[in-house]
C-alpha cells in the first residue's frame, strides 16, 4: 500500500491525513443523509420551518453555497478572461471548487423538498416566468459549462479553447447568481426582497463569499504541502478581497439607505437595524462587524508590522479573514433569508392585524437539529468532492514566479 | 383532436346562445335556471366565467368562525393552529391605528387574476383554472414553498405531516403546498363554497360568491351597487375576493 | 407526425417488453400471483387485460383533465376505481397488503404514491345531487 500510493503531490502523500479527512467528511455527508431520510419519512414537522418561515436554515447554507460557487469561480475569470497569470494558475482550482460547492448547495436544496423523490419532475416541467426554473436551467448549465472549461484547462490539447469557454463561464456565472438573487428580488410581497438590487448585490457578495473560500483552501493545500504562499501572491489576493468585502458593505448600505428613505419601508428597516432580537444581532455583529469590519482590519492593520511576511500576518490574510467573511456571509444570508420571512407581511397597511395564522406578529423560527445536519451536511458534500478532487488531479496552483516578477515591473 | 374539442365548443356556445334567446322570451326565471345549470362533467372550466366572492366585513361577526370551521369540515383539515398546520382560510381581526376601529374578516386565497404563485412556481404546479380558480397541481408539486414566499396574502399552507383519512373529494398529502380552491369540488356541481354557505345558513349574509363575468350574478351585482376594494390593491393582482367596509 | 410519434412509442414498448418480459417470466415460475378481489359490479369500465396494461395512463389523463381542465367525467376516475375496487374486509383499495391496488404492486413490486393525497375508501355518503345547499340561483335571488 504503502508503496503505490497516488497522489497528485507525490512528495507529500500523507495517507493517513487523507483518510481522517475523508472519513471526516463522509460522516458529515452521511449524517445529511440521516437527516434527509427522517425528514423524507416523518415530513417536514420535525424542522423549525413552519407556514410562516417556509424556507429555513437548509436554504441559508444551500443559497450560500450556491452563490459562493459561482463567486470562487471568479478566479478563474480573472485568469482566462482578464489575462491575470497569478489567477491563470489558480484557475483549474477555482473551477473544481465551484462545481464542488454547487453541488453541495444543490443537494441541500433538493433534499429540503417536500417532494424529492419528484425530483424528475422538477427537471421536466419548466415554467418560464419562474425565476425558480430559470436557477435550474442555470445550475445544470454551471455544470456542463464549467466542466468544459475544467477540461480546456487541464488539457493540453484543448488549452486554446479556455479563454473562449472561460469567457462563457464567466457570463453563465453572472447569470446564475443574478437569478439567484433574483429569487429573492422578485418577490413583490415582503418588504424585505422586493428590490432590483437584490441581484447585484448577490453578484457583489459572491465575488467576496467565493474568493474567500478559495483563499481558505488554497492556504490549506499549501499548509498540507509546507509549502508558502508567495507573499506577493498572497497580497494581491487579500487586497483584493479587501475590495470585495469593502463593496458588498457598500451595497448593504445603499441597500437600508433607501429602505429607510421609503415610509412604507420603515417597519421592515426598524425590524433589521434596530428591535429584530436574532435577526438585528445577527445583522449588526455577523453580517456587518464580524463579516465586514474586522476583516477589513485585520486585511490591513498587520502591515504596519513591516514587510508582510511575518507569520501572525499569514494567518490573518490566509485563514481568519477569508474564514470571518464567510461567517459573515452566512449572517447575511440568515437575514436576508429568514428575517426577511420573520417579519410580517404588510396585509392591511395602517392596521393592527391578529389571526391564528400568525398574521401580523414576527414569526418564531428556530433551527432544528435535522435543518444543522442538512445545511452542514451541502459543505460536507462540497468539502469532500474538493479533498478527493484535490488528491487525484493537481490542482496545486504553480506560480512562474520569472514571469510574475516581469509582469510586477509593468503592473 | 383539439380542432373537435373546438367545433364542439362552439357548438355548445351556440346553443346556449339560443337557449339565451328562447330564456329572454321565457322570462327571468327559465333564464336564471338556464344559466345556473351550466356545465356537463365533460365540458371542463370555461374562461367564460370567473368564479369570485365578495365578503361584507360590516356583516362579518367579531369572534365568528363559522366559515373556518365549514372549510375545515369540507376539506378534511384538522382545525389545528399550530404554525405547522395547514390553514385555508382564518379569521383576521384588523385595527385600524388612527382611528381604534376595529374589524374581522375571513382571509384565504384570493384568486388573483396574476397570481404571484402561478409566475413562480418552477413545475408550474401552481396553476390558475379557465375559470379563474388558483390551484395547486399536487401530482407536479415538488413542494419547494416558493409559491408561499410570494403570495401577499399568506393564503398557503404546507403539509408537514403524513395524512390518513382524507376527504376522497379532496385529495392531500405531505410534501405539498395546498390553499383554498373555492370548494372547486363543490363548485363544479354548482354548489357554493363551505365556507359561504355556511355563512349564508347562519343568515349572516356576509358572503357572496358567484361569477363575476355573468352581470346577473348576485355577486356581480352586488359588487356593481357597493363600493368594494381588494386587499394589497398596490400589487395589482386583481384578486376574485373582494371585501366591502375596509 | 402523430403516427410517427405512435411508431416510435410501439418501438419503445417492444424494446422494453424484450427487456422486463424474461425477468417477469422468471419470477412467475417462483412468486405465488397476486390474489385480486373481484370488484363490484358485472364489469371493468374497460377489458381487463386493456387495464391491467393502461390503467396508469388512463389514470394519468384523467388526474390532468380534472385538475387542470375542471372535466369531472366519471369513467375512468381514480374515485370510481375505488368505489368499485375496495376491500369487502378492510373497505380500502390499499390498507392491507392483500388489497386491490396494494395485492399487485406489491407483486411487481411497482410503488405507488397515489394514496399519499388521494383516500384509499370511498366516499362515505355519496354526494348527493338533488339540492342540499343553498344554489347560485338561490343565492341570487336572495340578494334582491
Amino acid at each position: 500500500m504503502a508503496t503505490n500510493e497516488y497522489c497528485a503531490n507525490k512528495q507529500e502523500c500523507k495517507t493517513t491525513q487523507f483518510w481522517l479527512l475523508l472519513g471526516l467528511g463522509g460522516l458529515i455527508v452521511l449524517s445529511a443523509l440521516y437527516a434527509f431520510f427522517t425528514l423524507e419519512h416523518h415530513g417536514h414537522v420535525l424542522t423549525g420551518m413552519n407556514n410562516q418561515v417556509v424556507w429555513g436554515l437548509p436554504h441559508v447554507f444551500a443559497v450560500l453555497l450556491i452563490v459562493a460557487a459561482s463567486g470562487v469561480l471568479n478566479i478563474a475569470s480573472i485568469g482566462s478572461v482578464f489575462g491575470k497569470s497569478v489567477y491563470k494558475a489558480r484557475a483549474p482550482l477555482s473551477g473544481m471548487l465551484a462545481l464542488a460547492m454547487l453541488s453541495g448547495g444543490l443537494a441541500v436544496l433538493v433534499l429540503d423538498l417536500g417532494r424529492p423523490d419528484r425530483l424528475i419532475v422538477a427537471m421536466t416541467y419548466y415554467n418560464f416566468k419562474s425565476i425558480f426554473a430559470w436557477n435550474m436551467i442555470f445550475y445544470n448549465g454551471f455544470f456542463a459549462i464549467v466542466g468544459l472549461y475544467l477540461l480546456t484547462l487541464m488539457d493540453r490539447k484543448m488549452n486554446a479553447w479556455s479563454k473562449p469557454v472561460g469567457f462563457v463561464a464567466f457570463l453563465w456565472r453572472l447569470g446564475l447568481t443574478t437569478a439567484t438573487g433574483s429569487i429573492f428580488g422578485f418577490i413583490a410581497a415582503r418588504s424585505g426582497y422586493n428590490s432590483a438590487l437584490m441581484a447585484p448585490m448577490f453578484i457583489v457578495m459572491s465575488f467576496g463569499y467565493g474568493l474567500a473560500v478559495f483563499m481558505v483552501v488554497q492556504s490549506a493545500m499549501y499548509y498540507w504541502n509546507d509549502q508558502l504562499l508567495d507573499v506577493n501572491v498572497r497580497r494581491r489576493m487579500k487586497n483584493l478581497l479587501a475590495v470585495f468585502v469593502g463593496a458588498s458593505l457598500y451595497f448593504t448600505i445603499v441597500f437600508h439607505l433607501t429602505n429607510l428613505y421609503f415610509a412604507k419601508q420603515w417597519e421592515y428597516e426598524r425590524f433589521i437595524l434596530l428591535d429584530g432580537g436574532i435577526y438585528t444581532t445577527t445583522f449588526w455583529v455577523g453580517q456587518i462587524i464580524l463579516g465586514g469590519i474586522v476583516p477589513l482590519i485585520l486585511l490591513f492593520i498587520p502591515r504596519s508590522g513591516g514587510a508582510g511576511s511575518g507569520k501572525t500576518e499569514r494567518i490573518c490574510f490566509c485563514f481568519l479573514a477569508p474564514l470571518l467573511v464567510v461567517l459573515g456571509g452566512l449572517a447575511q444570508m440568515y437575514v436576508t433569508i429568514i428575517g426577511g420571512q420573520a417579519f410580517p407581511m404588510p396585509l392591511f397597511p395602517g392596521h393592527e392585524v391578529s389571526s391564528t395564522f400568525y398574521d401580523g406578529v414576527v414569526a418564531s423560527y428556530s433551527p432544528s437539529k435535522w435543518e444543522w445536519m442538512l445545511g452542514i451536511g451541502g459543505v460536507g458534500i462540497a468539502f469532500l468532492l474538493t479533498v478527493i478532487a484535490v488528491r487525484v488531479f493537481k490542482f496545486m496552483p504553480h506560480d512562474d514566479f520569472e514571469e510574475l516578477k516581469m509582469r510586477r515591473a509593468t503592473d | 383532436m383539439s380542432e373537435s374539442t373546438n367545433t364542439e365548443s362552439s357548438r355548445r356556445d351556440f346553443l346556449k346562445a339560443g337557449a339565451l334567446v328562447a330564456g329572454v322570451t321565457l322570462g327571468p326565471g327559465v333564464l336564471f335556471y338556464g344559466i345556473a345549470h351550466s356545465r356537463a362533467p365533460e365540458e371542463g372550466a370555461s374562461s367564460a366565467k370567473r368564479w369570485g366572492m365578495l365578503i361584507d366585513t360590516t356583516k362579518c361577526g367579531d369572534g365568528c368562525n363559522d366559515c373556518v370551521t365549514a372549510c375545515n369540515t369540507e376539506n378534511g383539515l384538522s382545525g389545528k393552529t399550530g404554525p405547522q398546520d395547514s390553514q385555508w382560510i382564518r379569521k383576521v381581526d384588523i385595527k385600524d391605528l388612527r382611528s381604534g376601529f376595529v374589524q374581522s374578516l375571513p382571509m384565504m386565497c384570493q384568486h388573483c387574476e396574476n397570481p404571484p404563485c402561478v409566475d413562480v412556481c418552477p413545475t408550474g404546479a401552481s396553476m390558475k383554472r379557465a375559470d379563474g380558480i388558483v390551484l395547486v397541481d399536487r401530482h407536479i408539486c415538488i413542494g419547494c414553498r416558493y409559491c408561499m414566499m410570494a403570495c401577499p396574502y399568506k393564503a398557503r399552507s404546507f403539509v408537514h405531516e403524513p395524512l390518513t383519512d382524507q376527504n376522497p373529494e379532496v385529495p392531500r398529502g405531505k410534501g405539498c403546498v395546498e390553499s383554498c380552491t373555492f370548494c372547486v369540488q363543490r363548485v363544479d356541481r354548482d354548489e357554493q363554497p363551505a365556507c359561504v354557505e355556511a355563512c349564508n345558513t347562519k343568515s349572516h349574509q356576509a358572503m357572496i360568491f358567484g361569477d363575476l363575468k355573468d352581470p346577473e350574478s348576485a355577486v356581480a351585482k352586488a359588487l356593481k351597487a357597493y363600493d368594494s376594494v381588494e386587499v394589497r390593491a398596490d400589487m395589482g393582482l386583481n384578486t376574485g375576493v373582494r371585501y366591502q367596509g375596509i | 407526425m402523430a403516427s410517427i410519434r405512435t411508431w416510435m412509442r410501439l418501438a419503445l414498448l417492444a424494446g422494453a417488453a424484450m427487456i422486463f418480459a424474461a425477468p417477469v417470466l422468471e419470477a412467475s415460475a417462483g412468486v405465488d400471483l397476486p390474489k385480486i378481489e373481484k370488484g363490484k359490479g358485472e364489469k371493468c369500465v374497460e377489458e381487463t387485460q386493456f387495464m391491467r396494461r393502461n390503467h396508469m395512463e388512463l389514470l394519468k389523463h384523467h388526474r390532468d383533465e380534472t385538475m387542470r381542465k375542471g372535466i369531472r367525467t366519471t369513467k375512468h376516475s381514480l374515485k370510481k376505481c375505488v368505489e368499485c375496487h375496495a376491500s369487502e374486509k378492510t373497505g380500502s383499495v390499499a390498507a392491507s397488503k392483500d388489497d386491490f391496488c396494494a395485492s399487485c404492486h406489491r407483486y411487481a413490486s411497482v410503488k405507488l404514491d397515489c394514496w399519499d393525497c388521494h383516500a384509499t375508501k370511498p366516499m362515505k355518503k355519496p354526494i348527493q345531487v338533488a339540492q342540499p345547499s343553498p344554489r347560485m340561483d338561490l343565492a341570487k335571488e336572495s340578494v334582491k
